[in-house]
């Protein structure tokens, strides 16, 4: 078990897609471990380690509200670009008018999070790669308010304002009350074999405002 | 181009007068608008919209400058220049190689793609390219009042219909509102040598022009009058950044006049700017 941080993540508006309901996107209830390693990767990351979340602490009540906007249903295509590339006579643009979608989006308000996470160091770490260091940048950090790019709660017009806990008593409590289960939730993908990646899920239970995530290799089938 | 080596964060103010900012699909087109605290709002691919048309008018065909993300019918279809070929084999699935050269080529001939990103999608590798700038949903200073609005017109549209007289219509107008958004520029989205999408210094100036003039060309019969009135934009040292992007923006407040009930100009409104308490390492510039 590595070094632990404890980070305070705040929104007004928050998106962590179902994977089943992902054209009328419908959020999950709270932050899935998945996002939160996003937030802190947004902070800090190197190949040499990787974040683990422990516990996501819930500190308001779940609400949601609608958005509905305009969208675009196709992508950029690489195969097209590089046919352009090589000087093919093709329009290379999005016409955004005729690829028109109207999306709604299904959204968490006014969210409240404490994430506890710690790292382990991978097998890229080189000899040089201690976990005080990388401990003492990513805390140097979190303290100065700097960062690789700006922390978004589940989609990148929805951004987190980040903030360090330094002592575990300063968790503010959660006036959610009771056991609530949240069903299967996204855990993270298993990014393993990159030409197969796989989405694991786990069981959430949230009991009083706190949930317990569970180590990857439980999770890992 | 130089290459961007400070992390921004940017506040914007805008107004709207007798007008519709962005209109709310699932609301009959009216204002979008909050419903539990009748604040108005605008959703951040609106101005990414308006930014995007600005670009497109005030550069044109420029090489590097192109839109991939177009409205309505391109001009230039049919005009192309031929490009350096990269020496792929054709026919054969992009290779990652491949796709990390297509990458590159987006970045630098499209500029909105350097600015906000793209996905670009490919069978093996999800090639996606996660622009610098990122904007949050604009949200009005005060709650808005969404008023609507009856108009007659004098025609009719279809021939069986020449008997009716005239036909009515509506419009939603909000009478005045003062909307605040704010944005981040990664530096490091932009710089770092595999992540960075290469928006240089030129780009960041053309993005604060196209932040301050976008509604000066966007006139509609829907918008009424909108109009940029500020743009403060605080700028770090470094390019991981100097302070928490929370702590600057609570140094603008943007607070109604006493007696300016209900507000109706940009003059019953009080911006205060709080150079005081502005950490080290960060300047402020008033940009308008």
């Amino acid at each position: 078990m590595g070094y632990g941080i404890i980070i305070r993540v705040e929104g007004s508006y928050a998106l962590f897609t179902r994977p089943e309901m992902k054209v009328e996107r419908v959020s999950y209830d709270v932050i899935t471990p998945s996002a939160a390693r996003g937030i802190i990767e947004a902070v800090y990351w190197k190949p040499a380690i990787r974040w683990v979340i422990d516990k996501i602490h819930v500190l308001r009540e779940i609400q949601f509200t609608n958005i509905r906007r305009n969208e675009v249903s196709s992508k950029a295509s690489v195969d097209n670009a590089l046919q352009v590339m090589k000087g093919a006579q093709k329009p290379l643009y999005i016409a955004a008018t005729e690829t028109r979608q109207q999306r709604a989006a299904m959204v968490l308000k006014d969210v409240d999070y404490v994430i506890e996470a710690h790292f382990d160091l991978t097998d890229k770490a080189g000899p040089d790669d201690t976990q005080e260091k990388h401990y003492n940048v990513v805390l140097r950090r979190l303290r100065n308010g700097q960062r690789f790019h700006t922390p978004c709660l589940g989609t990148r017009e929805f951004p987190a304002k980040v903030t360090l806990i330094e002592d575990k008593d300063d968790i503010p409590k959660s006036p959610l009350v009771g056991k609530r289960d949240l069903g299967y939730m996204l855990y993270d993908l298993d990014f393993s074999n990159p030409r197969d990646i796989q989405p694991m899920f786990f069981r959430a239970v949230m009991e009083n405002g706190v949930i317990v995530v569970p180590k990857p290799e439980e999770v890992r089938r | 181009m130089t290459t961007l080596s400070n992390r921004y964060e940017f506040v914007l103010l805008y107004d709207v007068e007798n007008g519709n900012p962005n209109g709310d699909p699932d609301a009959g087109n009216m204002p979008r608008i909050d419903p539990e605290t009748g604040y108005g709002i605008v959703t951040d691919v609106c101005l990414k919209r308006k930014i995007r048309n600005y670009v497109e008018m005030i550069k044109g065909d420029t090489p590097g400058y192109r839109i991939y993300v177009k409205e309505g019918i391109p001009l230039n279809a049919n005009h192309r220049e031929a490009y350096l070929a990269v020496g792929l084999e054709p026919g054969k699935k992009a290779s990652v190689e491949g796709v990390n050269k297509a990458r590159e080529w987006m970045c630098k001939n499209f500029y909105d793609i350097r600015t906000f990103g793209a996905v670009l999608s490919v069978g093996d590798n999800c090639g996606q390219v996660r622009g610098p700038v990122q904007l949050n949903f604009s949200r009005s200073i005060d709650p808005i009042v969404q008023q609507e609005v009856t108009i007659t017109r004098l025609t009719v549209t279809r021939e069986e219909e020449a008997d009716k007289e005239r036909t009515i219509g509506r419009k939603h107008i909000i009478p005045y509102a003062l909307y605040r958004v704010e944005g981040y520029v990664s530096a490091k989205l932009a710089n770092d040598p595999t992540k960075g999408t290469g928006f240089s210094e030129e780009d960041l100036q053309l993005f604060w022009e196209a932040l301050i003039n976008m509604f000066e060309h966007d006139r509609s019969a829907a918008r009424g009058k909108m109009a940029t009135r500020r743009l403060f934009v605080f700028k770090h040292e470094s390019d991981l950044g100097n302070a928490p992007a929370h702590r600057l923006f609570e140094l603008i407040r943007v607070n109604k006049k006493e007696g300016a009930n209900p507000p109706r100009s940009f003059d019953d409104y009080e911006v205060s700017v709080n150079k005081d308490d502005l950490p080290s390492g960060v300047t402020l510039i008033p940009m308008l």
